[in-house]
């Protein structure tokens, strides 16, 4: 299949998403049970993550700062501009299209070649909207949840390898992170987690929902949608960044 | 009654199906078999509407099914009840929240209605205390049997049966074709089995449609298949020694 007739699936297939459930409790029981499993799952792998960047970027920066004339506290501020701008919304994304990307693929491609996508359609249930949209709705949820803990998290981590390595004082890396305060990042890292998580969770979705074969299949599938989101993630993050911030 | 009138598909230009009608009566244990690749499957899935038709009609009752949209084929999907081959049980859910999806999905019910049914169908399959078990703790045999306590619970007035004991053993394979057959008879649904297993022919083929190359080559029953003068049938239905000596 072309890459346009593969579009063209995956714009019918989000048509069939995107319809009213048949039963609202049972979707937000749906909804409840993929955030805890996409979501609340991957509060581990952020954190880690987000405290090893931070303290990263502050140590670098640090290093990097040799000349007596910029000023220390240029560390924190750089620190939170990477982690608010690009690291938490972007580098998380590509990161939890590996988890959770992979993790829907896999799932609903076993529910396709084990039938239970048939059985569900010969019921009489929309089986795209029964398991697709309550991961792209929980996702759309709890990506920018997530994001907002990733930036925290990361600044702590900036934060604590400063203190441990004394590079800069506490007091500059602190005055950084409150220097030239523009909300709109926050607003924009927010939106950027919005649109990759819809990204994500639907290409994983498409790539699962479409499995022909056997379990061979279901893994390739999974990786297919790692990749294939991986990539729209990073070029929508160019396209966001050029309508957002210029 | 469901009647299959002059259907036909190909897939890449290969037909797999040409030109069959048949019927399925009500109250039967209604059979479509044949040898691996012969189109019973695909006629099944046909039937049921998993894949559309390239020409022909497929009615249940007089009503036509094959030409309405996916959003008017539900109403006649709910008086469908489908056992498939693996049995499709929902992984994640438990036996009893298996087979209180669809009550779940289209009634109204309480839930101690739905409790109620559930340990009903499963009392009728002889699963009586596997509500909480997750379809992975289940033996191949149970699967079958709760995929058939799935699929009767919406009390269906057609079932489908795909290859009901594909990998059983034959006396767990027996059990299963007498269930069926009982819950056919007892409820007098229009069941449809696909099947190419010998045994299950011989014992609940009440009427049989034999297909072969993609053709309806024969129908009859459990009966006249053993005194058929076709062919193909006779090379279908002889195949082993064990049904050679039957002869």
């Amino acid at each position: 299949m072309g890459l346009l007739g593969e579009a063209g699936d995956y714009v019918m297939l989000m048509r069939q998403t995107f319809k009213r459930p048949d039963k609202g409790w049972v979707f937000r029981r749906q909804l409840f049970i993929d955030f805890y499993a996409l979501g609340v799952d991957s509060i581990g792998i952020v954190s880690f993550i987000s405290l090893f960047m931070g303290a990263i970027i502050a140590m670098q920066m640090a290093y990097n700062i040799d000349n007596p004339l910029v000023p220390l506290y240029l560390v924190g501020y750089t620190t939170k501009q990477m982690m608010v701008l690009e690291l938490s919304p972007t580098i998380m994304s590509l990161i939890l299209a590996g988890k959770v990307g992979s993790s829907i693929a896999s799932e609903i491609g076993t529910k396709r070649v084990t039938e239970q996508i048939d059985a569900l359609k010969v019921m009489g249930i929309n089986p795209a909207n029964y398991l697709i949209l309550p991961k792209i709705t929980a996702a759309m949820l709890y990506f920018p949840v997530l994001v907002v803990f990733s930036i925290a998290i990361g600044l702590s981590g900036g934060l604590l390898a400063v203190y441990i390595t004394g590079s800069v004082t506490v007091t500059d890396f602190i005055d950084g992170l409150q220097a030239w305060w523009v909300p709109f990042d926050i607003y924009y890292s927010l939106i950027k987690s919005v649109v990759f998580a819809f990204i994500i969770a639907s290409v994983a979705g498409f790539k699962g929902y479409t499995v022909d074969g056997g379990s061979v299949a279901v893994g390739r599938s999974s990786t297919q949608a790692v990749v294939a989101s991986s990539i729209l993630v990073i070029v929508f993050d160019l396209i966001l960044t050029q309508m957002l911030l210029t | 009654m469901i009647e299959v009138e002059n259907i036909s598909k190909s897939f890449g230009g290969q037909a797999v199906l040409k030109n069959i009608s048949t019927t399925f009566d009500k109250g039967k244990t209604n059979l479509i078999i044949g040898q691996s690749g012969s189109g019973k499957t695909v006629l099944m899935k046909c039937c049921i509407g998993l894949i559309e038709i390239d020409k022909g009609v497929v009615n249940f009752d007089g009503r036509n099914f094959s030409g309405l949209n996916e959003k008017k084929k539900k109403n006649t999907r709910k008086e469908m009840g489908v056992l498939f081959q693996g049995g499709a049980l929902f992984d994640s859910f438990t036996v009893e929240e298996n087979i209180m999806f669809p009550l779940n999905m289209f009634t109204k019910q309480s839930i101690e209605e739905k409790l109620q049914r559930v340990n009903d169908v499963l009392s009728h399959v002889n699963l009586d205390n596997a509500n909480k078990k997750y379809p992975a703790e289940l033996s191949g045999g149970m699967i079958k049997r709760v995929a058939i306590a799935r699929a009767i619970a919406m009390n269906p007035k057609y079932l489908f049966c795909d290859e009901p004991n594909s990998g059983l053993d034959p006396k767990t394979a027996e059990r299963i074709d007498d269930l069926i057959s009982e819950l056919t008879e007892k409820f007098q649904m229009t069941t449809v089995i696909n099947t190419h297993d010998m045994n299950s022919v011989l014992q609940i083929g009440q009427k049989i449609a034999f297909i072969h190359k993609g053709e309806l080559w024969w129908e009859g029953d459990h009966q006249e298949i053993l005194t058929s003068d076709n062919p193909e049938l006779n090379e279908f239905v002889f195949s082993t020694e064990l049904t050679r000596r039957l002869k």
